[in-house]
């Protein structure tokens, strides 16, 4: 609890291990996931290591494919990711200013309609219109997970209290000071939840994108049920499953962390050195 | 209740009462005859709307005052308040801000000369005490060290100790220590006016009285211009120097001090509005020194013997005789029957007086005593405690007449064509 009190300064020079271990139980699920997924990936390894592989399973899962791949899923994830958060946080909070507000409902619908189109439909369209490649995936991800954090940032900005607006606006702050200094950083959890379900949706996504020949670990899975390959399946899948969750943790880490202090809520008011 | 006969907006009939009743209020100023916030038949209507929400709303406020608006809800009295530092841009008319006309300056740079403290408070969760209370003081461009002075400064003059709450996240405080801290942060840069909007509205009775007083205290040392919005009549009276009283479309019904709003409310509205209180209300504004106490009350020293005491009381016209003790301390009340009835020594005799009323009691509080007292009446003593006079129910009456009388023959001059320059306080 000394922690609690302490200033900046003292915080940062004082034990970071108490800091860190206060931390952690405070958020035990943090701690679960990771171990649960190392344990899981631990009785993959050991299962491939102790079964006999044909030809073309070996071709399939050998590490430098499977790590390729791996790594394909993952640029593919962060790159479509990052474009999601370049157009919807700007157009979210666009879209929350009283002067744009007439088109908000249109422009939601039709960022519905990215996630309403199936996801196979939507690669195929993006093919049709850039071709094969690294990027016509990226894109069609972008499209697909662009409504969570699209409605996310206008929730997150449309949720602050308005007194707080209005009593900054009050005090002399100008609309942009407001938007920088009060609405944002109070929007910064909502938003960061819409930006931790795009992640997820792209990772999972992801597998699809060799359809349009973007790589990734849909290569092993798809290969695997061509070729009969049960296991090559069940390895691949079970590997984009872990790498799904394995970000969500990263990503639920980076949500507290970035929630500003003061909204963390784990101190109540309970002072009774002022009772009033 | 006698009709005082004055200008009233409802009387006065349409558009030119507003003005007449402000010239009636204005003029008779506690402090300073130097005006700091004045509206100019200030009108907004809302676009789309063909009715206005404020209809040419005329008002001064004297620099030092606190001014309450005050009217049932939906008066648009926090629209009222909000065109002041035009949070809402007025449709027409001119505000005028210490003499300069602010009707179409930059509105943000205005606001921070202006303190806002609304109901909700509005504290950034996001920020510490210390970095909501330097909003304005940042927003101004003062440097570190003077903004951190000020932040200690403003948390030591809102009774909070700045060691202990400067770091501390606005969820870690009571609704009382948040107001504290939205009125401390209004003072960011020590602005000359101060804008509240129910800024106690929120907060559990027993916390408000507290805040109010301690508000009340700290304007005796700031003396800040205020306009302050509620819609309870007895926080008006208790926290205004003048009150407007606010009928629909903020349409001013009366605009005065609290005791002639109270001894002589304009109209049947205003009427309504303050209720049946009002009588109550106006005691509370009377202290105990300022009235004539009855000293012909039958009074003896406990020393005198009982003969004497039978002797007085039977020469007055009074039920109870009132012995003294050696310090001539109030100490017990006794009946004719008392005396007869036993040979108690007079100081252990009849009842115990319980009823006081020291000079800076309310008369309201004397009437409580005085409700409570066996004799009926509330014995009032100096600071020290002794024997000063008594008073009655009549010595009430007495007090409530003259307020009616005060306040009508307040009117009646203010009726006449020349109201100008006319400095009573009574």
């Amino acid at each position: 609890m000394a922690i609690a009190t302490a200033t900046e300064d003292e915080a940062v020079a004082s034990p970071t291990r108490a800091k860190v271990s206060d931390f952690l139980t405070r958020n035990a699920e943090l701690v679960i996931t990771p171990a649960a997924l190392l344990l899981f990936g631990l009785g993959l390894a050991l299962l491939l290591s102790n079964v006999e592989l044909d030809f073309t399973e070996t071709r399939q899962l050998n590490w430098d494919t499977t790590s390729r791949r791996i790594w394909e899923t993952v640029e593919l994830a962060a790159a479509s990711t990052v474009l999601v958060l370049l157009i919807a946080i700007p157009a979210g909070i666009l879209l929350t200013r009283p002067g744009v507000r007439k088109v908000t409902p249109a422009v939601l619908s039709s960022a519905s309609i990215g996630q309403a189109i199936p996801a196979y439909g939507l690669f195929i369209l993006f093919f049709a219109w850039m071709g094969q490649g690294f990027w016509t995936a990226v894109w069609a991800l972008t499209v697909f997970s662009i409504l969570p954090v699209l409605r996310n940032t206008m929730i997150g900005v449309e949720q602050v209290d308005a007194a707080v607006i209005e009593a900054g606006r009050g005090m002399g702050m100008t609309k942009l000071q407001a938007l920088v200094r009060i609405e944002l950083p109070l929007a910064v959890p909502v938003i960061l939840a819409g930006v931790r379900t795009a992640l997820v949706i792209n990772v999972g996504m992801a597998t699809l994108a060799f359809l349009v020949g973007g790589g990734g670990l849909g290569e092993t899975i798809f290969s695997g049920i061509q070729l009969s390959r049960n296991l090559t399946v069940v390895v691949g899948a079970a590997t984009v499953a872990i790498l799904a969750l394995g970000i969500d943790w990263i990503a639920a880490i980076a949500e507290r962390v970035l929630r500003p202090k003061g909204l963390r809520g784990r101190t109540s008011p309970t002072d009774t050195a002022n009772p009033i | 209740m006698a009709e005082p006969d004055q200008t009233t907006e409802e009387s006065g009939g349409g558009d030119a009462g507003g003005p007449d009743v402000v010239a009636a209020g204005a003029g008779t100023a506690h402090g300073s005859d130097e005006i700091m916030i004045e509206l100019q038949e200030v009108t907004k209507r809302y676009p789309g709307s063909n009715e206005d929400a404020i209809e040419s709303l005329t008002l001064q406020v004297p620099k030092g005052e606190i001014l309450v608006l005050v009217g049932p809800s939906g008066c648009g009295k926090s629209t009222a308040l909000r065109l002041i530092n035009r949070m809402i841009e007025p449709t027409s008319g001119h505000i005028i801000f210490d003499g300069e006309d602010v009707t179409t300056v930059d509105a943000d740079h205005l606001r921070r000369r202006i303190g806002y403290v609304i109901q909700q408070i509005g504290l950034f969760p996001h920020r510490t005490i210390a970095d909501n209370i330097a909003t304005v003081p940042r927003l101004s461009g003062w440097d570190k060290q003077r903004t951190d002075a000020r932040v200690d400064e403003l948390l030591e003059t809102v009774g909070m100790d700045p060691s202990m709450y400067r770091d501390r996240y606005p969820n870690e405080l009571s609704g009382g220590q948040a107001q504290r801290i939205g009125v401390a942060r209004a003072l960011g840069a020590d602005p000359l006016v101060m804008l509240m909007d129910e800024p106690f509205g929120a907060i559990d009775p027993i916390t408000r009285d507290r805040l109010q007083n301690e508000f009340l205290r700290l304007q005796q040392e700031l003396r800040k211009t205020i306009v302050f919005v509620t819609h309870d009549i007895d926080e008006a009276i208790k926290m205004g120097d003048r009150i407007a009283i606010l009928g629909e479309r903020s349409r001013i019904a009366q605009f005065d001090t609290p005791e002639r709003i109270l001894a002589a409310p304009a109209n049947d509205f205003v009427e309504d509005f303050i209720g049946s209180g009002a009588t109550l209300q106006g005691l509370s504004l009377e202290r105990v020194r300022d009235v004539q106490l009855n000293t012909d009350y039958p009074v003896v020293r406990h020393d005198v013997g009982v003969t004497e005491a039978q002797r007085v009381l039977e020469t007055s016209s009074e039920d109870w005789l009132l012995v003294l003790d050696d310090d001539d301390r109030p100490a017990r009340w006794v009946t004719l029957d008392h005396l007869d009835r036993t040979d108690k020594r007079l100081i252990e005799n009849g009842r115990k007086v319980t009823a006081l009323a020291e000079p800076e009691d309310t008369l309201r509080d004397a009437l409580e005593e005085m409700l409570l007292s066996n004799a009926g009446a509330t014995v009032a003593i100096d600071g020290r405690g002794k024997y000063h006079g008594v008073i009655e129910l009549e010595t009430l009456m007495n007090v409530l007449q003259r307020m009616r009388r005060e306040a009508k023959a307040h009117y009646a001059r203010h009726a006449e064509p020349d109201t100008d320059d006319t400095s009573v306080d009574a």
